[in-house]
């Protein structure tokens, strides 16, 4: 194992309540807090965790998207990854333009693993991987809970609907990962610091040789239907009667 | 004309519901033709149950020992051999469909509808974005294969008494190796599927202990009801990872969905917004999940839900 290469999404911080413009064309971001997607954190802390078993890996960490997406990689950096590189454009980038842009990236860094989170929280699409997986030809091993590394391959226990399921694979592939792989590290004040020295390289996305395409036009955006307001019970008998009341038990 | 075909989940035995609901989802395309796609090792059995999905056209086999296990990359290069000649590919939101689905949507160089939640046109649909906190109109090019996810929720079971013909494909494509199936544990009960119970008990962080989910399965067992679980239950040990419910676990459609001791985070909300009745019960009047409750009660859970069973005669 010599290198892993993680991406690093920019999106709405978890914790920020989205909202939809009044003029239906996408959703208000001016001021809102943006961080680093937290599945992508997931997929950087089990790289570090790689890292720090021992190997000597390089942890790569690569961002697509606008300027100020500098930042996620800033903390990915201070985080502990070795370097950083940001395939810049100001367009949006859907995944299937991620997954050329990653794959361009691939050939050129050749990675013994790509690690993403299984989703982004923006536009949760759930695609990137798989889709950076079948253009590589490569494995892929989604909704990773558990990673054991071994000579040449990966044995991968994945959150299915029906449980947990184990697959082997041989490396490089590609492993998107789940809530449960691990719980990432704080950043501590003096690895900012640090990470201000360490390289983080900005390249366009034409320098890779992909065009941003629009391949789904968003027409426009809504907010969701509301639920009706409901009604309080004071206690369970009256609980019991509204819910036999209602045909519901 | 759309000819719409379906990837259908199946354990070799018994066709996954999710199968009926993308039927239904491409009934909706106007004047589409449906087919079924099965992988297997011997898919006798669930084509037969498919041939009987109204609305189904045909339904295709590829039985080869290869398609044992559903693993993407084994499976996406004989799906994308089979895809020309289809207007759409629909696959379940289901974590099979979410999988495979854009492996194929690559191989096919088409990009791919995720969670797709309504059908406004044959290449216009709409589906969630931020946790189900704004809604996407998306349009896609007509020259182009259209790749989606179906979002299970949204739709209502095609029913049965159908009989489309079922024939048998070859796809003669050369299968990967780099990738083997090793085990699966499935927490497996004889409880109802969270994801198509028409009743659904599910439990938060306030059960405080994995023991303490026991006081949910008994109440469950005595409604017929599945259980579910937030994701802090399902971090904290309480709950196995299958049972959870929200964004980034199960998203579910019950008739009626208890929420115990849940506080409502919007990533939970997400994965119950299309429950028919909510039904929440917490302590904390505060709670967000009684903004979403058509049914709400302040109270303790461990005194509620034993006596709620009483009262319900059970």
């Amino acid at each position: 194992m010599k290198k892993i290469i993680v991406c690093i999404k920019r999106v709405v911080d978890y914790n920020v309540r989205v909202r939809v413009k009044p003029d239906g064309s996408g959703v208000m971001l001016d001021g809102v807090k943006m961080s680093v997607n937290p599945f992508d954190e997931i997929a950087l802390e089990e790289a570090l965790r790689i890292k720090e078993r021992g190997s000597n890996v390089e942890v790569v960490a690569v961002g697509i998207g606008v300027v100020d997406a500098q930042q996620q990689l800033r903390t990915a950096l201070a985080m502990g990854a070795d370097r950083a590189v940001l395939v810049q454009t100001d367009q949006a980038v859907e995944p299937l333009t991620a997954a050329h842009a990653l794959l361009a990236l691939a050939r050129k860094e050749n990675p013994d693993l790509i690690l993403l989170g299984k989703q982004a929280i923006d536009d949760d699409a759930n695609q990137t991987g798989q889709m950076l997986a079948a253009l590589w030809d490569r494995p892929q091993a989604t909704y990773a809970s558990k990673l054991e590394l071994q000579e040449g391959k990966a044995t991968v226990t994945r959150e299915v609907d029906a449980g947990l399921e184990t697959i082997e694979i041989d490396l490089p592939a590609v492993v998107t990962v789940d809530l449960r792989l691990n719980e990432p590290r704080y950043v501590k004040l003096p690895d900012i610091m640090k990470a201000k020295k360490k390289p983080l390289d900005v390249i366009s996305l034409e320098s890779l040789g992909v065009a941003a395409s629009v391949w789904l036009r968003a027409v426009k955006t809504e907010p969701p239907a509301q639920r009706q307001k409901g009604v309080m019970v004071k206690d369970v008998a009256e609980l019991a009667d509204v819910l036999k009341k209602k045909g519901l038990i | 004309m759309s000819k719409v075909l379906i990837l259908a989940e199946h354990d070799g035995q018994t066709l996954n519901p999710s199968t009926h609901k993308c039927v239904t989802c491409a009934t909706a395309i106007p004047g589409a033709q449906i087919a079924v796609l099965l992988l297997g090792a011997d898919t006798a059995a669930v084509a037969t149950q498919a041939a009987a999905i109204h609305g189904v056209h045909e339904v295709l086999r590829i039985d080869r020992p290869e398609n044992a296990h559903p693993l993407a990359a084994t499976f996406a290069p004989q799906v994308a051999a089979i895809a020309p000649g289809y207007t759409h590919l629909f696959g379940p939101s289901t974590s099979f469909g979410k999988d495979l689905t854009p492996r194929v949507a690559a191989l096919l160089g088409v990009p791919q509808v995720s969670d797709l939640m309504a059908v406004d046109g044959a290449y216009r649909f709409r589906r969630p974005i931020y946790a189900g906190n704004a809604i996407v109109t998306v349009e896609a090019d007509p020259a182009r294969i259209l790749v989606a996810t179906v979002r299970i929720a949204s739709f209502e079971a095609a029913g049965t008494g159908g009989s489309a013909t079922i024939a048998s494909r070859t796809a003669d494509v050369k299968l990967p190796v780099h990738t083997r199936y090793v085990g699966a544990r499935s927490g497996s009960t004889d409880r109802p599927d969270l994801q198509t119970a028409s009743r659904v008990v599910s439990g938060g962080r306030a059960l405080a202990s994995a023991e303490n989910f026991k006081l949910l399965y008994d109440f469950a067992d005595k409604i017929g009801a599945a259980v579910g679980a937030s994701r802090a239950a399902v971090d904290a040990g309480y709950a196995p990872n299958e049972m959870q419910v929200g964004q980034t676990g199960k998203i579910i459609a019950p008739e009626v969905y208890f929420a115990f001791g849940i506080s409502g985070a919007i990533q939970h909300l997400t994965g119950i917004k299309d429950a028919r009745t909510i039904v929440a019960v917490n302590k904390d009047p505060e709670a967000p999940i009684f903004e979403v409750a058509d049914i709400g009660l302040v109270g303790d859970l461990f005194q509620v839900v034993p006596e709620l069973a009483r009262l319900l005669g059970h």
